[in-house]
C-alpha cells in the first residue's frame, strides 16, 4: 500500500497554496484579524506560505469597541511577535460620522454594523482582496462560497451568480471597483483547526479554555459573557460559571460554552464529543434562519 | 488519516441531497441544533418526517424552491476517513456546477432513480464524470423500497449503465442499490435486501483506494512565487507538487527555459525537509539561480512535461456568449496567466450520444467540445489523462472577468 498522505498536511498544502495565489494575484491585500483561532491559524500558516520571507500583507481589524481584552492583547502580542503590520478601524468612528445607527436595547450588538465600516476600510486602503478565515462547515450559506469570492462595486456577494472555480486555478480577475474574498480555510472544520493547533502548538487566547467566570443566560439559553455591553433582558439569569469561547467576536453576540476544558488537548476532545454546531452559541445567526446568507449579501465577512 | 473528496450527482427528484442528508445523518455528523432547525423547517413544509435534503441546500431561494442551485460543500468524517463532498445541482447550470465539484473529486456517486432507469442526465453525468478522469464512480439505485426491493430492477438499471459505460474511460464502478429516504445500504447494510452481496456506499467511501490514483512518478511543480534569501542565497521557489516527488540533491531543470540545477535545499512551511511529494506546498532552492519565475515548471531532466504554444483541449464551455474561432482570451494554467486565441473548434461533442458534431464549429453555453488553442507564451504542460494539475486549464473572458471554460488538454 503506498503511504496516504495526512489530512491535516494536506489542507495546510491547500491553504499556503490559496495564500500565495493572493499574494500574486491580489495585491493589495490584508488580512481580516479578529483575534480567533480562525485568523490566528490564518496568520501561522502565512507564515508558513511566504517563509523564508516577511508575510506580504498587514492584519486588519475591524474593531466593534465590545471585544474581550484577552483577545485585543493576543493581537497586539501576535502583530508585533511576527513583524506584521496591524490596522485597526473602528466602528465607533463610522457611529461618529453617522453612517449607520448603533442598536439599542438588551439584544442590541454592533455585528451587523461591522459591515460598513470593513467596507469603508477596503475602499480606503484600495484593497483587491480581503484574507479571511471564513470555513464552509461554519454555516449553510458558507458552504456554498467559493475561495475567490468576488464583490461588487458596493461590497454585494451574489450567491446565484458565482464563477466557477476548478481544480485549484482560482480567478483573481477583478473589475474597477470591485474587490475578493480570499478564504484559504474554506475546507477546514472545526475539528481540523483545533487539531492543527495542537499538532503545531499554536498559541490561541485564554478565554479559549475553561476559566470561571460571570455570563448572562439569555432565555433562549444562550449563554453570553457579563460584560458593559450586554445588560440582561425580561427573564435572563447572571450566572457564576467554569466557561470558555467557542468563537471569538463581539462580545454582545459571541457565546460562551459550559467546560472545563482547559488546555488545546482538552479542547479538541471536546469539539470532537459536541453535539451542538459551533455558531449554535451566536446570537447572530439566530437572528433568522437565513440570517449569515443575508449579512454576506451586504458585505459582511 | 486520510482525505477523500467525491462529488454527488443525479437527475432531479433522484434524491441526491437524501443521500447526502442521509450520509451525514447516519453517520453522526450532524449537530442536534442543525437537526433542531431542519426538523422545524421540514414541519413548516408540511412535509412529513425529517427532509433530508434540508441539510444541504442553505440558500433561501434553495429552500422556498426546493432545488438546489449551487455547489454545496459539506465535511464529515468517520474514524477511517475524512469526507469533503462537492454536493452539485442536478438540472441548473449542470455542466458548470458538476464541473466544479468533479475537477478535484476522487470518486463520484451517481444516483438513479430504479423506477425510471438510466436518464438521459445520468448519461451526462457520467460523461462528464469521465471526462474529468474521477477514478471511481459509484451508481446509486435508489428508491428501491418503491420496487418492492426487487433484485431484478436493480439488475435491470445496472445493464442499461454498463450498456452506456462501455464507452466511457471509466475504469472502476461500482453498483449499491438503495433507498436514501429509509437508509438502506448507505451507512448500514441492508436486510431487506439479502441478495446484494457488496458493501453499503459509507463503507465503500471509507475502504476504495485512491492513495495510488495521484501521479506519483513525474515530478512537476509548477512555480507560484520566487522568495528572496533572506541570506543572500539563490531564491526560494515556491509552489506545490503537482505530480510525482523530489529529493535534495537530485538534478532538476526549469522549463519552458531549460536550464539545469541541483536541489540544494527543501522546506514544507519553513521546516527542512530532504524529500516532498505531491500533495504538499513546498518552496525548494537551487545551486544556481536558474532564472525561474511565476509560471515556470521544475521537473527532472530525464522526465519533462511538453513545452509548446499549441494546446489542443476538449473544452466545457461555461459562458453565455457561444466559443468560435478566432476569439481571444485569458488562459490560466498551472501558475501562467496568458493571452490565447481559439484556432479552430473541431468539434462538439453530442453529450446524449456521444457523436462528434464537426460541422457547427461553435460551442454554445454548456456544450462540450475539441479546441485548438494558440497561447501567446510557450507553456510546459502534460496531458490530462496523465496529469489532472498540469494538463487542466480555464479560459476567462477579458472583458467580464468570468471563467468562461474549462480545458482538459490531450
Amino acid at each position: 500500500m503506498s503511504p496516504g498522505v495526512h489530512f491535516l498536511d494536506q489542507l495546510e498544502a491547500e491553504a499556503i497554496h490559496i495564500l500565495r495565489e493572493a499574494a500574486v494575484q491580489l495585491q493589495p491585500a490584508a488580512v481580516l484579524f479578529s483575534g480567533g483561532k480562525d485568523s490566528i491559524t490564518l496568520v501561522h500558516l502565512a507564515r508558513k506560505a511566504f517563509w523564508p520571507g516577511p508575510i506580504p500583507f498587514p492584519l486588519l481589524h475591524i474593531d466593534t469597541g465590545h471585544n474581550f481584552q484577552e483577545a485585543l492583547d493576543f493581537r497586539d502580542a501576535l502583530a508585533a511577535r511576527t513583524g506584521t503590520e496591524l490596522i485597526v478601524r473602528r466602528v465607533q468612528d463610522t457611529i461618529d460620522q453617522g453612517k449607520v445607527k448603533e442598536e439599542s436595547g438588551p439584544y442590541a450588538s454592533r455585528n451587523v454594523l461591522q459591515t460598513v465600516t470593513l467596507l469603508d476600510a477596503i475602499a480606503e486602503l484600495g484593497l483587491r482582496a480581503a484574507i479571511g478565515g471564513g470555513r464552509r462547515d461554519e454555516e449553510k450559506a458558507r458552504a456554498k462560497e467559493r475561495v475567490f469570492s468576488l464583490r461588487t462595486d458596493t461590497g454585494k456577494w451574489n450567491p446565484h451568480d458565482q464563477r466557477p472555480e476548478l481544480w485549484h486555478l482560482y480567478n483573481g480577475f477583478l473589475r474597477s471597483g470591485e474587490h475578493a474574498r480570499v478564504f484559504p480555510l474554506s475546507n477546514w472544520t472545526e475539528l481540523d483547526i483545533w487539531s492543527y493547533i495542537l499538532r503545531e502548538q499554536i498559541e490561541v487566547p485564554s478565554i479559549y479554555f475553561s476559566h470561571r467566570r460571570r455570563c448572562i443566560r439569555r432565555s433562549d439559553g444562550t449563554l453570553l459573557a457579563w460584560s458593559p455591553y450586554v445588560r440582561p433582558g425580561e427573564g435572563d439569569r447572571v450566572e457564576e460559571l467554569d466557561a470558555r469561547c467557542r468563537t471569538v467576536g463581539d462580545m454582545t453576540c459571541t457565546g460562551m460554552v459550559e467546560s472545563r476544558a482547559s488546555d488545546v488537548q482538552e479542547v479538541v476532545r471536546e469539539t470532537a464529543a459536541t453535539r451542538l454546531a459551533e455558531r449554535s452559541s451566536r446570537a447572530d445567526d439566530k437572528r433568522s434562519d437565513t440570517a449569515m446568507e443575508d449579512r454576506k449579501r451586504e458585505g459582511y465577512f | 488519516m486520510e482525505l477523500m473528496r467525491f462529488t454527488t450527482a443525479g437527475s432531479v427528484d433522484d434524491g441526491k441531497s437524501t443521500l447526502v442528508g442521509r450520509l451525514l445523518y447516519d453517520s453522526k455528523s450532524i449537530f442536534q441544533d442543525q437537526l433542531d432547525a431542519v426538523e422545524r423547517a421540514s414541519r413548516a413544509m408540511g412535509g412529513e418526517g425529517l427532509n433530508l435534503a434540508l441539510f444541504t441546500d442553505g440558500l433561501r431561494a434553495e429552500r422556498e424552491q426546493g432545488i438546489t442551485i449551487d455547489v454545496a460543500y459539506r465535511y464529515f468524517a468517520t474514524p477511517r476517513r475524512k469526507f469533503i463532498i462537492a454536493d452539485t445541482p442536478g438540472h441548473l447550470q449542470f455542466t458548470r456546477n458538476m464541473a466544479t465539484g468533479a475537477s478535484t473529486a476522487d470518486l463520484a456517486i451517481l444516483l438513479v432513480d430504479v423506477r425510471h432507469g438510466v436518464q438521459e442526465q445520468t448519461r451526462r453525468h457520467a460523461f462528464v464524470a469521465s471526462l474529468l478522469r474521477i477514478p471511481h464512480l459509484v451508481l446509486c439505485v435508489n428508491k428501491m423500497d418503491l420496487v418492492g426491493w426487487s433484485q431484478e430492477a436493480f439488475l435491470r438499471v445496472r445493464e442499461q449503465f454498463e450498456e452506456f459505460s462501455e464507452r466511457l474511460e471509466v475504469s472502476d464502478v461500482t453498483y449499491v442499490p438503495i433507498s436514501a429516504l429509509l437508509g438502506d445500504n448507505v451507512v448500514d447494510p441492508s436486510s431487506r435486501m439479502p441478495w446484494y452481496n457488496g458493501r453499503p456506499v459509507l463503507q465503500h467511501l471509507e475502504e476504495v483506494h485512491i492513495a495510488s490514483d495521484r501521479n506519483r512518478v513525474d515530478f512537476r511543480l509548477p512555480v507560484q512565487l520566487v522568495i528572496d534569501d533572506v541570506e543572500g542565497g539563490t531564491p526560494w521557489i515556491a509552489g506545490t507538487i503537482a505530480s510525482g516527488g523530489i529529493r535534495v540533491g537530485e538534478e532538476v531543470c526549469a522549463l519552458p527555459s531549460g536550464e539545469v540545477a541541483r536541489v540544494r535545499s527543501l522546506s514544507v512551511g519553513g521546516r527542512l525537509v530532504t524529500e516532498a511529494q505531491v500533495p504538499l506546498s513546498v518552496s525548494l532552492q537551487l545551486d544556481r539561480d536558474a532564472g525561474v519565475s511565476r509560471g515556470s515548471v521544475i521537473a527532472r531532466t530525464g522526465n519533462r512535461p511538453e513545452c509548446g504554444t499549441g494546446i489542443d483541449a476538449t473544452v466545457c464551455w461555461m459562458a453565455r456568449e457561444r466559443l468560435q474561432a478566432g476569439r481571444e482570451l485569458l488562459l490560466h494554467q498551472g501558475a501562467v496567466r496568458t493571452r490565447c486565441t481559439v484556432e479552430r473548434v473541431r468539434y462538439r461533442i453530442d453529450i446524449d450520444t456521444l457523436h462528434r458534431d464537426d460541422v457547427v464549429g461553435v460551442l454554445e453555453l454548456n456544450d462540450i467540445g475539441r479546441v485548438s488553442l494558440r497561447a501567446s507564451e510557450t507553456l510546459a504542460f502534460d496531458s490530462y489523462r496523465r496529469n489532472r494539475t498540469t494538463g487542466s486549464f480555464v479560459l476567462v473572458d477579458e472583458r467580464t472577468g468570468e471563467t468562461a471554460g474549462a480545458g482538459m488538454i490531450r
